[in-house]
């Protein structure tokens, strides 16, 4: 299956990136060469096989439900590229 | 013999006699780094103000007579791994002015065992990669031959271990990141058991994949350090509730009867190269001369490794690399009106290609219609990959293995073809599929003069058959005393 300009602008929107028009050609091109690579593990049986999501079969974890110390706020905001009265900075997003 | 060229077990030796301080130690290590790594570019930060006073500290400790296990010992650690008040940067311009506010948990436990912390160390950018080319600053350099790869993604960590910048480092290993680059450098490395290390603090790449690993000079130095970074941290929910023995304990004891598996798949590879199967064949023979015995086991999903990987690992990466909004921390993108057009300028400026190309690969894969055919396909060969290992150690104590299919190669080599740089990991990439420990060791080199690395594979849990089947090699063989020329 051949990855198009049109699906590499899709998967960037989603993914949050912006690509040049040289991007898309190399991109298109290399997702194509990847995927038909990955394409290889249609020829496996996995009928009735479960997925791995943890390889270590470690089931839930569960602690007590108590009070820990957490960062406090001026920490916290301390690598915000912009922060002001303790909260981070976004751009308006309703107009 | 110079100070910075010892092992960790001799300078515990020296600094407990105090026949050295750890003052001389450490000014001997930041001398090297100032000597050497202007050429080879292993670190990204050198933390010499931090290391001087706690070199002084551990003095103190030493006088007092109550020095612990790492009191006095100068380390690196690889950029991922977050460093209270030291630069934690992944390799990457988006985390260039990051500074973390609290220290990883592996970075508590070393410093409480008195470790002595010299610097960050260089790697791929948020170590995708398994050259140390594809850092935002700079490329590590192999100090075996400076043309060379140093393998990755922990590449600064070896080559700094390799080069004497530090007596051993951390590094993290998600598809090969601590073995690979150990193999290249000539240095031994260790990928724990999924769980065995707390990954909290570690920055995630592949949350089902990742985990924490030392790097060293030796098989013993190698479980010092396994020793205080090992162990259930409630603050990872994946780390596993176990008790932590002394993994030097039984390094000496005997192997004899000792079973290792020869996984034939392997070793039919096509791209192996004959120089490094001639040196794994010749480490195999080592070890049955030592008492081993050797089966041929089967691992008949091996060559399907890459491909599942390179669905599961991009999947993990893409959505974890979502935090990367220009908001919280990190790069933020200038004169920007609307938040959406924040997260896409922010991030396209801030990740490389590589990570870029990750994470195009990922949301694919995990896009609507898709995840079943990638995802979900992948995650149910996984399954196949973990039993094929269940499967050979009903066999064997050990799995015998080459680490890479050849010694470094060129800088520049792979960088325009990522898929022959994926292909290059396809001995490493099923240990953290089946999550087992796996670990590196020297056991020859290339007509060039290059280092080869031997593959340990364990069941879950069994770092000590790993180390002590290692310390028995290392005592046969004298390739880990070989130095680089610098």
């Amino acid at each position: 299956m051949s990855i198009s300009r049109q699906d590499v602008l899709h998967v960037a929107s989603l993914a949050r990136l912006d690509l040049d028009e040289a991007g898309l050609d190399t991109y298109a091109q290399q997702l194509t060469e990847i995927l038909a690579y990955v394409a290889q593990l249609e020829r496996i049986d996995t009928a009735g096989v479960p997925p791995t999501a943890n390889a270590v079969a470690l089931h839930n974890a569960f602690r007590e439900d108590r009070r820990l110390s957490h960062l406090e706020p001026a920490k916290a905001l301390a690598n915000a590229p912009w922060a002001e009265d303790g909260g981070f900075i976004v751009p308006k997003i309703v107009g | 013999m110079a100070l910075h060229a010892l092992t960790i077990h001799q300078a515990r030796e020296l600094l407990d006699r105090r026949d050295i301080s750890a003052r001389e130690l450490t000014r001997a290590v930041l001398d090297r780094i100032t000597a050497l790594d202007g050429c080879l570019g292993a670190f990204l930060t050198v933390s010499e103000e931090l290391a001087l006073s706690q070199a002084d500290a551990a003095d103190r400790a030493l006088k007092q007579g109550r020095a612990a296990a790492l009191t006095g010992i100068p380390l690196a650690v690889k950029d991922l791994i977050c460093t209270a008040g030291v630069p934690t940067t992944c390799g990457s311009r988006i985390l260039e002015s990051f500074v973390p506010p609290f220290d990883a948990t592996v970075m508590r436990q070393l410093y409480a065992a008195g470790a002595v912390m010299v610097g960050k160390t260089n790697m791929d950018e948020f170590a995708m990669g398994s050259t140390s080319e594809h850092s935002a600053f700079k490329a590590v350099r192999n100090p075996w031959n400076t043309d060379r790869i140093p393998g990755g993604s922990s590449g600064g960590s070896a080559a700094a271990v390799a080069a004497d910048l530090c007596l051993g480092a951390l590094g993290s290993d998600t598809g090969g990141s601590i073995r690979q680059p150990a193999a290249h450098c000539g240095v031994v490395g260790l990928k724990p058991t999924y769980g065995r290390v707390s990954r909290y603090g570690l920055v995630a790449f592949a949350s089902s994949l990742d985990q924490i690993g030392p790097l060293a000079k030796d098989v013993t130095d190698c479980a010092l350090i396994l020793n205080v970074i090992a162990g259930h941290d409630p603050a990872d929910s994946t780390s596993a509730p176990l008790e932590v023995q002394d993994f030097t304990r039984n390094l000496k004891d005997g192997i004899e009867g000792m079973t290792i598996g020869l996984p034939q798949e392997y070793f039919h590879l096509q791209g192996l190269c004959p120089e490094v199967a001639a040196a794994v064949q010749a480490a195999v023979e080592t070890l049955a001369g030592i008492g081993v015995r050797t089966v041929e086991v089967s691992l008949p999903h091996a060559p399907f490794a890459v491909a599942a990987y390179y669905v599961i690992a991009p999947a993990e990466a893409s959505s974890n690399l979502a935090r990367y909004d220009g908001v919280k921390y990190g790069l933020r993108a200038d004169g920007v009106q609307e938040l959406a057009e924040l997260y896409r300028r922010t991030r396209s400026e801030g990740f490389g290609p590589e990570v870029q190309r990750r994470i195009m690969i990922g949301t694919y894969c995990l896009s609507a219609g898709y995840y079943d055919a990638y995802y979900g396909k992948a995650s149910q060969v996984r399954t196949l990959i973990r039993q094929d290992f269940e499967n050979a150690f009903d066999r064997c104590d050990v799995i015998v293995a080459p680490v890479t299919p050849t010694a470094a190669f060129a800088l520049g080599e792979k960088v325009k073809d990522p898929l022959q740089m994926y292909l290059s990991d396809i001995f490493t990439l099923s240990a953290n599929m089946a999550g087992i420990p796996g670990l590196s060791i020297p056991c020859g080199f290339s007509h060039e003069g290059l280092p080869i690395g031997l593959q340990l594979l364990g069941r879950h849990f069994d770092e000590a058959s790993l180390l002590r089947l290692a310390y028995h090699f290392e005592q046969a063989t004298d390739f880990h005393r070989r130095k680089a020329p610098l």
